[in-house]
């Protein structure tokens, strides 16, 4: 289990995070929704210690990242996976060498190293591109081979970072079906993403982050039976209340 | 930049301090940059071989000439050989060679660094359990410190000898007077010296190079910002160390 207790979080003077909540149960989906700039990548980050929170703590299967030496984090990432928004493949490497990447760092045997970035790719999809450079790919393969980079580690946990943005419907509905089938797989994952759709459908709880906090969280029933106008607002895509336009000045000819 | 802003504890001081003892830590984590050092050996030194070679033969000839334009009926020709052999040996092959370095090499690896820095490759790569100072900043610093020597060895032999086959043919100087004013003054010291140095230089180079990509922000814009400021400091720390090394060893 993954839990965030009060993490705050400023940048230039400007506060993202103002005590984040939550609690991500272990073999579920667990999807942080909100606006643009609300904190949901910031958080994510926190979780494996790639930012550090101004104050608060993660928990780790009961271990607090803050408090870990650099052993201890690198055997927590071993464990936690991270899925970036733009892949962050290596583009100097090929697919397959940076899946090979993580699992040459963990010291297993070649046979073994060749076997999981087989297996990784297959699962995903992606069979027979191991020789390709991320530049040959399109975004939704470099994502499918970011995940492939992920869950060849075998992690516990699997942190997705708007997997499905700039992603046609299709590619997107492809995504989905991998994280629901690594949830199946047994990995726990906690998805940041402002696509409902895609949040409806991997979810199995759901937590809006609004105003640097927690504004609800709860079951994918609960969340779609809301009455917090803020989160039914955001599901129901509906825009702000906006000044109305300034006539249009016409010009004549 | 204001004086504020290069000490505060977010300032470019800072940031080199703080790199710079990461990087030392991290020199304990040699599975990691041990099997990258060759790569970045070729890389940042053999692969600069041509640049430096190009200024030292155009230094040498300068050289020449010069000393002879100088000395021409106060001081005996044979000291072109001297002048040659001190200046290339202790100065500017070592200078030269590091300011094209700091060009070349510093550019280099702010530009890739900064370029996985905002594309989050730098974030992947902890994600997957490697430190960032092992496996980007170590073999990076090691290789440039110990090539810019190397590299350094080869202008100096080359300034040297592009001064002497200037002499004989140009001036109205033998090989046997080249080389006596170039032994006259010789000491062991001058190599070393010189060769030191440029050690120091390729050590600063990579490190402020590794610094400014490694604090890149802001998409394409800030990766450019920072390989120019990696290069302006390369040069800078060169000359800094330049001094230091005269007033410490001269």
């Amino acid at each position: 289990m993954i839990v965030l207790d009060g993490l705050e979080k400023s940048f230039n003077g400007t506060k993202v995070l103002a005590g984040v909540h939550l609690e991500v149960p272990s073999g579920q989906n667990t999807v942080i929704i909100g606006r643009s700039g609300s904190g949901k990548s910031v958080t994510l980050k926190m979780v494996v210690a790639l930012l550090e929170p101004d104050a608060g703590t993660v928990q780790v299967d009961g271990e607090t990242v803050q408090e870990m030496d650099r052993e201890q984090l690198a055997e927590l990432r071993g464990r936690v996976g991270f899925v970036f928004q733009f892949a962050a493949l290596f583009d100097s490497m090929t697919v397959g060498e940076n899946i090979r990447l993580g699992l040459v760092k963990r010291g297993l045997p070649e046979d073994e190293i060749a076997m999981r970035v087989e297996e990784s790719l297959a699962v995903v999809g992606l069979d027979g591109t191991a020789n390709r450079y991320p530049a040959e790919l399109s975004g939704g393969m470099r994502k499918r081979a970011g995940i492939a980079r992920a869950i060849a580690l075998r992690p516990r946990y699997i942190l997705y970072d708007e997997p499905t943005t700039g992603l046609d419907p299709i590619t997107s509905a492809v995504m989905d079906q991998l994280m629901i089938r690594t949830r199946d797989l047994g990995v726990t994952g906690l998805v940041v993403t402002h696509d409902m759709r895609s949040a409806f459908t991997v979810g199995d709880r759901i937590a809006m982050l609004d105003e640097g906090v927690i504004r609800q969280a709860g079951t994918v029933a609960e969340i779609r039976a809301t009455t917090d106008p803020v989160v039914r607002q955001f599901i129901d895509g509906k825009p702000d209340e906006i000044a109305p336009a300034p006539p249009v000045r016409r010009f004549p000819g | 930049m204001t004086a504020s802003r290069v000490h505060s504890p977010d300032g470019l001081v800072a940031k080199i301090g703080r790199r710079g003892i990461e990087t030392a830590t991290a020199l304990a984590d040699v599975g990691t940059w041990a099997p990258l050092l060759a790569v970045q050996m070729r890389r940042l030194g053999v692969d600069s071989l041509p640049i430096s070679i190009f200024i030292a033969v155009f230094t040498g000839i300068v050289l020449a000439l010069l000393s002879s334009y100088i000395f021409t009926g106060a001081v005996p020709l044979y000291f072109v050989g001297a002048l040659v052999g001190k200046t290339v040996m202790m100065e500017l092959g070592p200078v030269l060679t590091g300011m094209a370095l700091a060009g070349r090499v510093g550019a280099s690896i702010a530009a890739e660094l900064g370029t996985m820095k905002v594309t989050e490759q730098v974030d992947a790569l902890e994600t997957l359990a490697y430190d960032r100072n092992a496996y980007l900043v170590v073999p990076r610093v090691l290789a440039a410190t110990l090539m810019f020597p190397v590299v350094t060895a080869f202008a100096m032999a080359v300034g040297v000898g592009a001064g002497w086959i200037t002499s004989v043919n140009l001036l109205d100087l033998s090989t046997p007077e080249f080389l006596k004013g170039l032994k006259q003054f010789y000491h062991f010291k001058d190599i070393w010296f010189g060769l030191l140095k440029s050690a120091t230089f390729g050590a600063a180079v990579a490190l402020m190079g590794c610094v400014c990509g490694l604090d890149a922000r802001g998409g394409a814009e800030g990766v450019g910002r920072s390989t120019t400021r990696a290069v302006v400091l390369g040069c800078e720390a060169i000359l800094v160390l330049d001094a230091f090394w005269a007033l410490v060893l001269l």
